[in-house]
């Protein structure tokens, strides 16, 4: 048993084509990674959102003064 | 990879490219330098992370939809249907795109022009920085590095695109393709999101906001220089046969040619891409005034200006052609901010954009008549060409997906980051937590020393 169709390198490489595990489910895999792809968007536009929405009102004005001043 | 020549070339040609992409690693790094010496310390943080995540993001969104497109747009939708052909061996699904033996190469061109993708999306996150949201940031560097841009490349940077065969579009080391367009985006989101707070006076005057770390801009602008080493390189075939090219040309001679196919050498872009360096940099001395950033800036707008027929020029033209465009851009730059009261906080607007737009324009006059590829009945280079594909890269493909996009955030008010953060800073909550975990930890030490000196006693 072998997740690539090989068990052996016993072979003429000329003869040899894709070599990754699973193959046959590369439209599943393209699926797994668009919903991870948009799936990552959608938790950060979220978080940023509350996290700027908590931002707006926790400036201390004395600590806010000291970072203008940093630049 | 039958014959032993086959073999050495196909192994001499992945060679090539990898390394190619190593170095144009270089350019995001300088890019991040740049963009972080430019803001200011209270928005450090969140200024590297916005430019970092652009690796990512469009480097997964590029294996997915952004390879195709390339190949199957060259004449979508105006002059032909998609090339289903040609597009479906670069389909994220196709076993070509993966670990395959009996395909050794499309993995290394990706990744040549997946890179070409960063420095798309980095040019314009230069541009907004300190003041957009990173979420909005993000949504842009997927649609100009996945999407736009390489539907740019597809019609004019591509042997059988339409804008090559038909207007004779000749845009050698992307002068219009990746910097015109990255140029005009970015133009079109500041349009849209607004200056930084102070960045204007009341009666309108602009004013300057420095760098805060004026050695991390130094070092970024020489890492992107080095990078574009890398870059000019990997829009070279660095060896071929006419016999692979198919074309027009005769005999049996080997040669590099550019993306179009058509003859170069590399000894020549190595020439004019240190000649039109060097005249961007004494351009932008002089115009400047002396002023450092805007020549380090210079050479590279120098660069970007002579890009477009670097494959051909003579090194003086490059050099010549180079300072003309410093100081167009110069002095476009600064009417722009003071008329539409506009702030491109690192310059990307005018070193990529204008500059490629400026570059195109004049290689269609200095190379007019020149064959832009090796094959039958395409258009050869002239102005009338280079002109509508400068408009079609700056404002078709650039301003306006840009301006449209960020009008779209800007209305569902997902665009700027509110006015008391940009005050505080972006990092204001890091700082934060960082001062009160430095002061909790200094007391815990101070703590457990102190009980270690009682134990002793």
């Amino acid at each position: 048993m072998s997740t690539n169709g090989y068990t052996n390198w016993a072979v003429d490489l000329a003869e040899v084509g894709p070599i990754y595990p699973f193959q046959g489910y590369e439209v599943l895999m393209v699926i797994v990674g668009v919903v991870f792809w948009i799936g990552w968007h959608r938790i950060q536009f979220v978080r940023e959102g509350e996290h700027l929405e908590k931002a707006r009102h926790t400036g201390d004005a004395e600590k806010v003064k000291a970072q203008l001043e940093r630049y | 990879m039958d014959g032993n020549l086959n073999a050495l070339t196909t192994v001499f040609t992945e060679f090539y490219y990898w390394v190619t992409v190593v170095f144009m690693f270089l350019i995001h790094v300088g890019f991040c330098m740049y963009e972080v010496g430019a803001s200011r310390a209270r928005n450090h943080m969140h200024t590297l992370m916005k430019n970092i995540m652009i690796i990512p993001l469009v480097t997964v969104t590029f294996f997915f939809f952004g390879w195709w497109i390339y190949w199957a747009f060259p004449n979508f939708p105006f002059w032909g249907g998609l090339d289903a052909e040609a597009g479906s061996a670069n389909l994220p699904w196709a076993d070509t795109m993966a670990t395959n033996l009996g395909d050794r190469i499309t993995g290394v061109f990706w990744a040549a022009f997946l890179l070409f993708s960063w420095t798309a999306a980095s040019i314009v996150s230069g541009s907004v920085i300190e003041r957009i949201r990173s979420s909005a940031l993000w949504v842009h560097a997927v649609m100009i590095g996945s999407v736009w841009w390489i539907i740019d490349a597809a019609w004019g940077w591509h042997y059988g695109g339409w804008m090559v065969r038909l207007l004779g579009y000749h845009d050698a080391y992307a002068s219009g393709v990746i910097h015109a367009i990255a140029g005009g985006y970015a133009l079109g989101v500041i349009m849209v999101l607004g200056p930084r707070l102070g960045k204007f006076a009341k009666d309108g005057t602009p004013r300057d906001i420095p760098p805060h770390n004026p050695w991390l801009l130094t070092i970024g602008i020489f890492l992107i220089y080095t990078g574009f080493w890398g870059f000019y390189a990997a829009c070279n075939v660095p060896a071929i046969s006419p016999e692979a090219i198919d074309g027009q040309i005769t005999g049996v001679t080997w040669t590099a040619t550019n993306i179009y196919l058509a003859p170069t050498t590399l000894s020549a872009i190595t020439f004019n891409f240190l000649m039109s360096l060097s005249g961007g940099l004494m351009a932008a001395y002089v115009v400047s005034k002396g002023d450092a950033f805007w020549t380090f800036s210079g050479g590279l707008a120098g660069i970007i200006t002579a890009s477009a027929g670097n494959d051909l020029y003579h090194p003086i033209q490059a050099m010549i052609i180079a300072a003309i465009g410093v100081v167009i851009v110069y002095k476009l730059h600064y009417w722009v901010e003071r008329r539409f009261k506009l702030d491109d906080a690192v310059g990307a607007v005018a070193v990529h954009g204008y500059a490629g737009f400026v570059g195109l324009v004049i290689s269609g006059f200095v190379l007019w008549g020149v064959p832009s590829s090796p094959y039958e009945g395409y258009a050869t280079i002239n102005p009338v060409g280079q002109i509508t594909g400068a408009v079609i890269m700056f404002f078709v493909l650039g301003f306006l997906p840009g301006w449209i996009l960020a009008k779209i955030q800007s209305a569902a008010g997902v665009l700027r980051i509110p006015e008391e953060v940009e005050l505080q800073g972006l990092d204001y909550a890091e700082h934060h937590a960082y001062e009160d975990a430095k002061a909790a930890i200094i007391a815990a030490d101070k703590e457990e020393l102190a009980a270690r000196g009682v134990a002793a006693k």
